[in-house]
């Protein structure tokens, strides 16, 4: 599936349609990472003032150090390959396995 | 039973072997009730377990260079993260970390998020780009990618130093486990854990240490989920992960009763404490102040989660999945089944830690009098053997929070105990032990022995070298590594987590820029490569002979200790690997295509499947 004009020629075809995945994957890249940033490193910058609220009964900075930022990271890994498949059958490159 | 090929029969095997191992551990149990000493059902768990795992290495035997180097890249997705669990989660982080977090407390949890965020790193920046090159190794990307023997070599002697630093705690653990569970002296136990590391992989590589590590997994994540279950309905609570808020906050209670004192080193000196030993000085649950807290904290998990996306042993599990697209749904897979051992640990500690400190519990030892402290069993048999350690400071006669000292690794070995569970667990947890230093080590051992015999004896001394010759080598080399790493594990050089940071802090240093900029950055050249891995890793190691407590031991710079050293290593690698690579002229048109096509998730991979 080329959402590129097809009138083009095949050449410049594979050039943009390559180009537009690789502009998608950078940016699903910077998103995922962006929420890595959040749960790994701008929460526990925090982690005095947020630990007097609390989740489950557990003080909240140390409740994300012990099961929440991990659960999210493991949400957000799913989440990113999920994603990045999309974007990858979207462009024609959704093959399984490599044909060697 | 058995239609169709091994891989399409993975889930019945392992399924069996699973159900195989449940029946092992009643059968223990019936004897344990029979009367079978506790040491003889610590032996026959080890003994069982590491057989199976031998077997498991002979059965998986090959004479095949893609299945030796890469498990011939059929390894499904949910089972390439079951390996990647194992060869990930060593023996600190299933006998020491608990421990750590006991008595570290929220600062010491920095290592569960850098161990687990990392992989996010793998997944969006590495992963599936090395998986559609198609290398054996992690020096064969960096020297195909920059091309020249230069780079290749730089990235070789990172990729040595690091997992070396590494293995040799793997070992120095297998030792431990099998000292203690077979009751021989240490010294031998070493060289018995190396005979079982390499009966698994030496026979049929990576392929072999894949289905051992899958097999691995099974075992350690069961010896360490059954005594928290256990221990949790004992106190209440049957899913202790979710209903521990109350039990925290109870720590945080008692700590204010007690009191967190720090004890003067000269007093521990005259009391005799032995080294190593710990005893609780920080809160469990609160939050040191303070922005150099905050930096300490940071700094660490960055380390680890860097360390994490460089580190060669993991990666080169993502070369053995089908496709790209395999190679990216596995990270997730794998940091699912890390996630089940890392977000049970902090329960362990605060469940191990109220049994010792609440006052209306049965288990409580801390408030009681030391003459009767000392007479309960387990507190004689771990003191025994120096792993427990009791000082009347104040000489009331009544045990303090702070005279009670205990070695990390005791909260999950000597919990079962602790809680008067059956001794069946006890092994069972020895046995979990063993299957995670053991799984790490094979990693290791197979990582650096590929790399040597792929990228420095068959890329670089003797290209012409047949199949035959070149397994050969491969072999001779694991035997020979394997060896050296006992050899060193046996002279008990640091702690077990102090070389575990140090393996990150390395890989970091030396590779995450390469690796990275290798695919992100078309720009970057083979002198820019070079001079990032040899910066990077000079850098580092120079500032670690700086503070290391062991080298000159100087003051640390703005905290950064001789943990996290990458931290001053990475951004070395980064700077000059980007003015060099500016310096220098662009790479050809050959190389800049070579990236576009890694680009690409599907098709051909770039290194053919024999080379």
């Amino acid at each position: 599936m080329l959402p590129q004009n097809t009138l083009n020629k095949k050449g410049r075809k594979d050039m943009s349609n390559k180009e537009s995945h690789w502009v998608k994957t950078k940016n699903h890249m910077f998103i995922t990472l962006a929420i890595w940033f959040f749960f790994s490193i701008v929460i526990f910058m925090f982690g005095e003032s947020i630990n007097n609220a609390s989740f489950l009964g557990y003080p909240l900075a140390y409740y994300m150090s012990a099961q929440g930022s991990l659960a999210a990271f493991v949400i957000l890994i799913f989440w990113f390959a999920n994603k990045q498949e999309k974007i990858d059958d979207e462009h024609g490159y959704g093959g399984e396995r490599e044909d060697d | 039973m058995f239609k169709g090929g091994f891989i399409q029969n993975l889930p019945k095997i392992y399924g069996l072997y699973t159900g195989g191992f449940v029946v092992f551990i009643l059968l223990m149990a019936i004897l344990e009730s029979a009367g079978v000493s506790a040491a003889n059902i610590g032996i026959m768990f080890v003994a069982f377990t590491v057989l199976i795992y031998a077997l498991i290495g002979y059965l998986s035997r090959t004479i095949q260079v893609d299945a030796y180097y890469v498990a011939g890249r059929q390894v499904p997705t949910v089972f390439n993260g079951m390996a990647t669990a194992a060869d990930w989660m060593s023996g600190a982080s299933f006998v020491a970390m608990a421990g750590g977090i006991y008595f570290g407390g929220y600062t010491y949890m920095a290592f569960l998020v850098g161990w687990t965020g990392g992989y996010v790193l793998v997944s969006t920046l590495l992963a599936p780009y090395l998986r559609k090159f198609g290398c054996y190794t992690v020096p064969d990307f960096i020297g195909t990618r920059y091309g020249g023997n230069l780079p290749r070599f730089c990235s070789t002697l990172v990729l040595v130093l690091a997992s070396f630093t590494y293995v040799t705690a793997q070992i120095n653990a297998t030792g431990t486990i099998a000292s203690r569970a077979l009751q021989i002296p240490f010294e031998l136990g070493v060289w018995v854990g190396l005979v079982s590391i390499l009966l698994c992989s030496m026979l049929g590589g990576m392929r072999a240490v894949t289905w051992t590590q899958v097999a691995q997994y099974i075992v350690l994540i069961i010896a360490y989920l059954i005594p928290i279950f256990w221990m949790g309905s004992k106190l209440g609570n049957p899913f202790p992960h979710f209903m521990l808020g109350d039990e925290v906050q109870r720590l945080a209670e008692l700590e204010g009763q007690y009191g967190l004192t720090k004890n003067a080193g000269a007093a521990m000196k005259e009391a005799g404490v032995p080294g190593g030993l710990k005893y609780i000085s920080n809160p469990h649950s609160g939050v040191p102040a303070g922005g150099m807290a905050v930096w300490k904290y940071l700094s660490l998990a960055i380390c680890m989660m860097v360390g994490t996306a460089s580190l060669p042993h993991i990666l080169m599990r993502y070369f053995t999945t089908p496709s790209v697209k395999s190679a990216r749904k596995s990270v997730a897979w794998s940091l699912f089944f890390i996630f089940l051992l890392y977000f049970s640990a902090p329960m362990l500690a605060t469940l191990s830690k109220l049994q010792l400190m609440d006052p209306n519990l049965p288990t409580a030892i801390i408030g009681k009098s030391i003459a009767e402290v000392k007479s309960i069993p387990w507190v004689q048999n771990w003191g025994a053997v120096k792993q427990v350690f009791i000082a009347d400071f104040n000489g009331d006669g009544i045990l303090q929070l702070n005279e009670w000292f205990m070695r990390g690794d005791v909260v999950v070995l000597a919990t079962p105990e602790v809680a008067g569970l059956p001794y069946v667990i006890s092994g069972l947890v020895a046995a979990g032990g063993m299957a995670a230093a053991m799984s790490t080590a094979d990693g290791l051992v197979l990582a650096i022995s590929n790399c040597l015999s792929h990228d420095i004896y068959y890329k670089i001394i003797d290209p012409k070298a047949d199949v035959r010759k070149r397994l050969i080598v491969a072999r001779v080399l694991l035997v020979v590594i394997g060896a050296a790493g006992a050899y060193i594990a046996s002279m008990r050089l640091t702690s077990i987590l102090g070389a575990v940071a140090w393996a990150f802090d390395f890989a970091m240093s030396g590779l995450f820029f390469p690796l990275v900029l290798g695919v992100w950055w078309k720009r970057a050249n083979a002198a820019g490569a070079v001079a990032g891995i040899l910066g990077g890793l000079a850098a580092g190691t120079a500032y670690l002979i700086y503070v290391g407590p062991k080298f000159m031991a100087m003051e640390p710079w703005l905290g950064i200790d001789h943990l996290r050293f990458g931290i001053i290593g990475a951004p070395v690698s980064l700077i000059l690997m980007v003015v060099v690579s500016l310096m220098t002229k662009e790479p050809n048109a050959a190389m800049q295509k070579m990236v576009d096509d890694v680009r690409v998730p599907s098709g051909r991979a770039i290194l053919g499947k024999q080379h």
